[in-house]
């Protein structure tokens, strides 16, 4: 679009060198690209891909482990790899600002968001302290924030993550900057929060004259916002073009593999109602939690999950997709009954786990397994692999020969080399992990496979691939699976029914075709819309996925 | 925060009530009390007489009661070996012991939070491995043998400190150091584990992305969030140290409640030894609630829950 202006951030051979050889020298290599005024350069890659330390090497934020050994980061006709610290701190906030990933960490909890954005007019500008505020009241409203006044005094504790990206990106703008950098800045957020981010973004970007350099992993946001796109993998940029070129005809093979891992629309498929055994069937279920109050607060009520019902045959995976709070956690937890339910029945192939003894229950619970989200959380860092899987086997009563047999026979089902039994959790990549986890979670032969946000941690295309790894073992072991996530896309891509969820109830309930083509509730069409990338023709189709009824169900 | 503050003072009340109870017991920890303060030779009619003038004689909750009023008031009850009120000896005395605490605080959160920072924003440098040195040195030496040792050279050697007593501020130097350089080690190692820990969190690259300068960044930003948990310590350190300076203040010959608690251990003066752990324990409480109060103020998500 805007070709013919001189680029506000040029980037020509850089090369960040890594302190010492872990995969490769160099985290950046050769790179090249420039940022104009008014535009958004989207840079994409998946993690270890070098995006944040490029945008870290430009803002003269780079860990001092990392050093700069090649190129030049011209920033408004200097090179700013040339300038001293202080030089680097007086363009940092003022003529360069950045909006970081967490915004949930990303402000000082000691001092209030008013105080933390005025503090950028105190470092770089001579105004009085009516000034500062004046104009830091004028930031809260540009980011349409309601009441300044009052958002003024408040702690970032008291905010929620939408809000607090809100200050950040105020803060970041307040001295109208020629160059912001958003890393990942819609990532930690829902759905709708995200949309409303970047809807936001753009319009700031309107009135504004920043060349916005905005990085992410998600090819669904580069089509919301992008107008030019750079695809980075392994420190090097493989493609890059206007967005139109990218997203519609992609060149590199890289390029091509990342969009077609992007999660599709659910086509438009019908729900058939399967022949096989209820497997899950859940009553009624109700958890209410209570925090205790005193005599100087009052106690607080919030119902986390209400008056639930559903049913989930065998070899089907139902899902459920709800923002954060919503109760999907509190709701798997329950069905697990690692809390307990204050009323409602669960019955679980036969087994009522609403109502009996934990100790009753004990035997039963190898019945129903869970993989989480942080595949880096949840395995001991101190134990090797295999000791880690056969445990779950050997406190179910299983001989140790049995065991091992099993976690050879399960690595070969999730596709990890046998010699993994020896190794720390350490030695994997994030997405080796989750198979392992999954591995780990199969080893009692359960019935019930829960994934919470199991693939949310990873990158796409390893997404795609844990994935496809759990509806393959659904097939293969019969199992019946319960996928919870916040992104619908991803619902669509694994689930045959969807309940969507929202303040602990079930807004709505339906095959994953219908909820996608005709919403009814409000809150799912809410949802839908707020899908990033919705204009998006994502070229090269491929699908998998395929109906539970016409599926043949395995036993293992 | 009012709210919070009258929260933390009903707990403080509560913790004092408990103090004071277990100090009360501390009268029949030989037995029948009687007993120990008439000696082997007293008749059964010299014991009845001290019942009867100590109030022995009624049943313990109506004595601890009357102990309480008393205390309440101010009456701590009567030296067995003075022969006068306690509170009038102690109150003599603390001053020079609160001197004495305040000082080595002084010294020891001056020496030990500047450290402490110095060696985290540098960490594994020959600074922090100095700082390191003098932790693990704090940490090994007994105090009083550190005391010995400053007199040995400083009073006695070098002739520049006075060797004991409590009459003027020259003779608090060598006590104050010793007494704060026990708790130096504690505090400025929580400094420095503190310090590491936030200048490595998200708000400080966000700090660093305003080109907030180095100084605000470490003093404004990183110290407050990291000083936090060092607050609690220092209170209970300090608290520590009012013990510590019954060994302190015998080895200086200082006039405060430390020796005066020695020599009442001495003298089987038990009421006055009662009396001492009593206002011992509430200054370690006031502390406490002040460090909380402290906190409270740095903290917000302390302030508003």
């Amino acid at each position: 679009m805007t070709n013919t202006t001189k680029p506000i951030l040029s980037i020509r051979n850089l090369t960040v060198a890594l302190p010492v050889k872990i995969e490769r020298a160099n985290a950046v290599q050769n790179l090249t690209f420039d940022v104009r005024p008014k535009e958004i350069l989207c840079v994409v890659g998946e993690s270890g891909s070098g995006k944040s330390i490029t945008s870290l090497a430009t803002m003269g934020l780079l860990a001092s482990s990392l050093r700069v050994t090649g190129g030049e980061i011209e920033f408004d006709g200097r090179d700013v790899l040339t300038l001293d610290q202080a030089e680097h701190n007086a363009l940092r906030g003022d003529r360069m600002a950045m909006i970081f990933q967490e915004p949930m960490t990303a402000l000082n909890p000691a001092y209030t968001v008013g105080d933390q954005i005025a503090e950028v007019f105190r470092v770089h500008r001579d105004y009085d302290g009516d000034e500062r505020r004046k104009r830091t009241l004028k930031l809260l409203e540009e980011v349409r924030l309601p009441d300044p006044e009052r958002l003024y005094n408040s702690y970032p504790h008291q905010l929620s993550g939408g809000q607090r990206q809100r200050i950040m990106i105020a803060m970041a703008l307040a001295l109208d900057p020629k160059l912001l950098i958003a890393d990942e800045p819609t990532t930690a957020l829902d759905v709708t929060t995200q949309k409303q981010i970047l809807h936001l973004l753009k319009q700031l970007n309107a009135n504004h004259d920043a060349g916005i350099m905005f990085i992410t992993h998600d090819f669904s946001v580069v089509a919301e916002i992008a107008d030019r796109v750079v695809v980075m993998r392994h420190g090097q940029i493989v493609e890059q073009g206007t967005a139109q070129e990218v997203l519609s005809n992609p060149q590199h093979p890289y390029t091509r593999a990342l969009i077609d891992a992007v999660p599709r629309r659910a086509q438009d498929r019908d729900h058939v109602v399967s022949e096989h055994p209820v497997v899950i069937d859940v009553q009624n279920l109700n958890k209410t939690f209570h925090t205790a109050g005193s005599m100087f607060k009052k106690s607080r009520t919030v119902s986390a999950v209400k008056n639930i019902s559903f049913q989930v045959r065998r070899g089907e995976t139902l899902g459920i997709v709800g923002e954060s709070g919503s109760g999907k956690t509190t709701l798997v937890r329950c069905l697990m009954r690692l809390i307990d339910p204050d009323s409602g029945a669960i019955n679980i192939s036969g087994v009522d786990f609403a109502s009996q003894t934990s100790a009753a229950l004990r035997q039963h619970r190898k019945d129903i397994q869970i993989v989480f989200q942080d595949p880096y959380g949840s395995l001991n860092p101190r134990r090797t692999i295999g000791s880690q899987l056969i445990q779950g086997a050997i406190n179910f009563g299983v001989s140790r020969e049995e065991a091992w047999d099993r976690v050879y026979k399960l690595l070969e089902i999730v596709q990890m080399p046998k010699y993994s039994v020896h190794r720390y959790p350490s030695q994997f990549s994030g997405g080796q992990r989750q198979r392992l986890c999954i591995a780990r979670a199969l080893v009692v032969n359960p019935k019930v496979l829960i994934a919470d946000e199991a693939v949310s941690a990873l990158d796409v295309s390893i997404q795609r691939e844990v994935l496809k790894l759990i509806n393959d073992i659904r097939d293969r072991l019969g199992l019946t699976v319960i996928f919870i996530t916040h992104d619908l896309r991803v619902a669509a891509q694994i689930c045959d029914e969807v309940l969507v969820m929202k303040h602990g109830e079930v807004v709505e309930r339906g095959g994953v075709g219908r909820i996608f083509t005709a919403p009814e509730h409000d809150y799912t069409k809410a949802l839908i819309a707020a899908q990033p990338g919705q204009d998006w023709e994502i070229p090269m189709m491929a699908e998998f996925a395929p109906q539970a009824a016409a599926r043949k169900v395995g036993t293992l | 925060m009012l709210a919070f503050l009258l929260k933390r003072l009903s707990m403080a009340v509560l913790v004092a009530l408990t103090v004071s109870s277990l100090t009360f017991s501390l009268n029949f920890l030989s037995g029948d009390p009687a007993i120990a303060l008439g000696g082997e030779s007293a008749t059964e009619a010299d014991l009845q007489t001290i019942r009867e003038t100590y109030g022995y004689d009624k049943p313990i909750p109506v004595q601890y009661i009357n102990w309480l009023t008393r205390a309440v008031q101010g009456d701590l009850g009567q030296s067995h070996y003075l022969n006068q009120p306690v509170s009038e000896e102690i109150f003599q005395r603390l001053p020079t012991t609160m001197a004495l605490g305040l000082c080595a605080l002084v010294f020891a959160l001056a020496l030990s939070i500047p450290l402490g920072v110095l060696a985290a924003i540098r960490p594994n440098s020959l600074l922090d491995r100095f700082a390191l040195t003098i932790a693990v040195v704090g940490q090994a030496m007994p105090s009083f043998w550190f005391g010995l040792t400053m007199m040995l050279w400083f009073a006695i050697n070098w002739r520049i400190l006075p060797v004991s007593g409590s009459d003027s501020w020259k003779h608090f130097v060598m006590p104050s150091i010793a007494l704060g350089y026990y708790i130096t080690p504690g505090v400025m190692r929580l400094t420095r584990a503190g310090m590491l820990e936030v200048l490595r969190s998200d708000y400080i690259r966000t700090a660093r992305a305003k080109g907030v300068s180095k100084f605000s960044l470490l003093f404004k930003h990183a110290l407050r969030n990291a000083i936090i948990p060092v607050v609690s310590l220092a209170a209970v350190q300090f608290g520590f140290m009012l013990g510590g300076s019954i060994v302190i203040e015998t080895i200086f010959a200082i006039n405060g409640l430390g020796f005066l608690a020695w020599e009442s251990i001495q003298r089987a003066d038990l009421p006055m030894m009662q009396a001492i752990v009593l206002v011992l324990s509430f200054f370690y409480i006031a502390l406490t609630f002040f460090a909380d109060v402290l906190n409270a103020w740095l903290d917000p998500r302390i302030r508003i829950g």
